[in-house]
């Protein structure tokens, strides 16, 4: 195998959602969230690293977000990825997974000689598990999803699991191919103190003070950067242009209190919590 | 209006699968005002012994691809069939359930067809948009079940949508329509099948949540496996089944099957106990309209008081035992 890019989103961290993640108004207050690396996309990039521990593949993290994305590819260069690029441009806002799957699909072109692409199974943002299956279509690339373990390393083809829900089948998947990875399929590999040494400083160019750019770049601290002239694309399939679903509103979730009826932990109580079940709910 | 749904097997009780019925229901609903059209379609190797029920539950007809070929899912083979049945039908909509096999193709017929795909929709209906005519409004949970979005897809058509198993209800009974199958023809070409399956390893989905009325739930402060064992007397006593949090799955107090949230199963049961859980958005996700919810937890301000309609702020070792004591006695 030669070249793996895995596709890594950075996600506001709904896990934890606390209250000064939520305004007075009720609407989520985004700042306040801390922005992770989306955490399927973490066993995404170690699924390619794991393959290359076993061959000489060179695995390629590609995050599509604004600026600040660079966080979690420094993340993946901790972890051993051996190249990044963060793709960015303001055309690129407000993309559905249609829009997303087309910049990404281009980007892995423009890469090239790309045998395995490896995505998470969703995104904890928009939960939508869209974007691995659409890259693979736009590709022309064999898919699997809910790949839940890798089973062999072959030459020209690679042995996975995939969770059918009702079983599980081992297959065979020809490259050049896309997965999408779950949680289960391995444990991500914590990064390394050397990698994070090495890296530390690395950034786009324009983090860095005009002068220094040059050095950074002799360092190899220097993410690269594609934009949608770099990659030649239709502006019309980018961005929300190039998005057929449309956000028409958006209502906050609140706690909306029950009726709640609250009986004591004693045995009194319990019983009557009971007959209030057995009334309803058991038939005798 | 005319509206297609996928149809999905259940390959252990050669069934349909809950949600294929559910979405010919909803299919169905959605476009009888309009004097629609309701037409189901199914890809496999033998259809469902109970296919027929289809018709009792809205659909106008089925259009079926069989062949030995497609018992399991090959990406590529099933795309290409799908997008050729909706290119000959040109629907409205297309609704899939949000399976491991619906999330797999609908994407892919939706990059072909270069149209708008809302995932995991847990409210659909009609009306009508600017100088659009009447479109679908899809609502669906986002930010990790923080908000709740309405996503329309105004311009493009089929507007297609995925629904999770146990969202859409089922009635009773439905509206009978008379049979109408229709064979689909297609030259399968080998380059479709891009992989090969060596083995398979049956049962990993053997709990249907969704088919109960009464639900008892443990999370994380069920604390271990004797814990859950005290919650499946519970849950036998009142003939429900045992669901857990994701918490209590990943402590490994239980199985995965019986998650219940946002990566789980979205249930709606007559009663659901949550015991020793939290109640994150995401658990909420999969059980906040359950018609009765009853809340043991020790901690008053747990988060799932507030959705509750009793509880008991206790240690579920001092009320579960009791409960069960009761609900023998009676
Ligand atoms: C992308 C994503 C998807 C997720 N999907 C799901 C999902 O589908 N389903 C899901 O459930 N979670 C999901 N989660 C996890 C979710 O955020 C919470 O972490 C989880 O629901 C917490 O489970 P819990 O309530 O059992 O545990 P905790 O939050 O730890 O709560 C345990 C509760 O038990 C109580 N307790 C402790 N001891 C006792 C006792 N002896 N008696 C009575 N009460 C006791 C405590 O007071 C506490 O309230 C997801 C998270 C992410 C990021
Ligand atoms: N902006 C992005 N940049 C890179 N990868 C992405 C992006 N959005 C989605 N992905 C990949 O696609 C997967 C599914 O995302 P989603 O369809 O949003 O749930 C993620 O786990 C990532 O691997």
């Amino acid at each position: 195998m030669k070249r793996i890019v895995v596709l890594a989103k950075q996600v506001p961290d709904t896990a934890n959602i606390t209250g000064d993640a939520m305004k007075e108004d009720g609407t989520v207050n985004r700042a306040a969230l801390p922005a992770v690396f989306n955490p399927e996309d973490l066993h995404a990039l170690e699924f390619a690293l794991s393959i290359k521990d076993e061959t000489d593949a060179e695995v390629v993290v590609v995050s599509m977000g604004p600026p600040k994305a660079v966080e979690i590819l420094k993340d993946a260069l901790y972890m051993g990825a051996d190249k990044v690029y963060l793709v960015t441009d303001r055309k690129f806002a407000g993309a559905d997974t249609l829009a997303t799957s087309y910049v990404l699909s281009a980007v892995v072109e423009k890469i090239g000689n790309v045998d395995l692409v490896v995505a998470g199974r969703q995104a904890i943002d928009g939960d939508t598990a869209q974007v691995g299956p659409q890259v693979a279509e736009k590709l022309g690339y064999a898919q699997v999803t809910y790949v839940d373990s890798l089973d062999a390393i072959g030459d020209d083809y690679l042995t996975v699991s995939r969770d059918a829900e009702y079983e599980t089948q081992v297959i065979d998947v020809k490259l050049p191919a896309l997965l999408t990875v779950t949680e289960n399929a391995n444990i991500p590999r914590y990064p390394s103190a050397r990698h994070m040494l090495t890296y530390f400083k690395s950034n786009i160019a324009s983090a860095f003070e005009a002068d220094r750019v040059e050095k950074a770049e002799k360092m190899g601290l220097v993410i690269p950067v594609l934009t949608l002239d770099d990659l030649g694309i239709d502006p019309e399939r980018c961005g929300l242009k190039g998005s057929p679903t449309k956000v028409h509103a958006i209502k906050n979730i609140q706690l909306t209190g029950g009726d709640l009826q609250l009986f004591e932990a004693n045995p009194t109580s319990i019983k009557s919590l009971v007959h209030e079940i057995m009334k309803d709910y058991v038939e005798v | 209006m005319k509206c297609m749904v996928f149809i999905e097997r259940n390959p252990i009780e050669n069934s349909l699968r809950d949600v294929s019925l559910e979405l010919a229901w909803k299919g169905y609903s959605l476009v009888k005002e309009y004097g629609g059209e309701v037409v189901a379609f199914y890809i496999g190797k033998e259809l469902p012994s109970d296919v027929d029920k289809l018709f009792e539950y809205g659909a106008d007809k089925l259009i079926h691809h069989l062949d030995d070929r497609l018992e399991y899912l090959h990406s590529e083979a099933y795309k290409e069939i799908v997008v050729d049945m909706v290119r000959q039908e040109s629907p409205d909509m297309v609704l899939f359930g949000a399976t491991h096999t619906g999330r797999d193709i609908a994407p892919l017929v939706a990059s072909i067809l270069k149209t708008g795909l809302t995932a995991d929709c847990t409210q659909l209906y009609l009306d009508e948009y600017k100088d659009k005519g009447t479109i679908l409004y899809q609502k669906r949970p986002a930010f990790g079940g923080n908000i709740l979005a309405t996503i329309v897809t105004p311009e493009d058509r089929p507007m297609m949508a995925t629904v999770r198993e146990g969202v859409m209800p089922l009635p009773e009974s439905g509206d009978k329509k008379a049979a109408v199958t229709v064979a689909h023809t297609m030259e399968l070409k080998n380059d479709w099948f891009k992989y090969t399956i060596k083995e398979v390893v049956p049962g990993i989905k053997k709990i249907n949540l969704g088919a109960h009325d009464v639900i008892v739930a443990g999370g994380a402060g069920m604390e271990s496996k004797e814990g859950f064992a005290i919650l499946h007397q519970l849950a036998d006593a009142l003939g429900g089944e045992v669901a857990a949090s994701r918490a209590a799955v990943d402590f490994g107090f239980t199985k995965k099957e019986r998650q219940v949230g946002q990566t789980g199963s979205v249930v709606r049961p007559k009663l659901y106990i949550a015991v020793g859980i939290s109640g994150s958005i995401q658990h909420r996700a999969g059980m906040e309209d359950s018609k009765k919810i009853i809340a043991i937890n020790k901690d008053a301000d747990a988060p799932i008081f507030g959705i509750a309609n009793m509880g008991i702020v206790g240690d579920y070792r001092d009320v579960i035992p009791v409960m069960i004591k009761y609900l023998k006695e009676d």
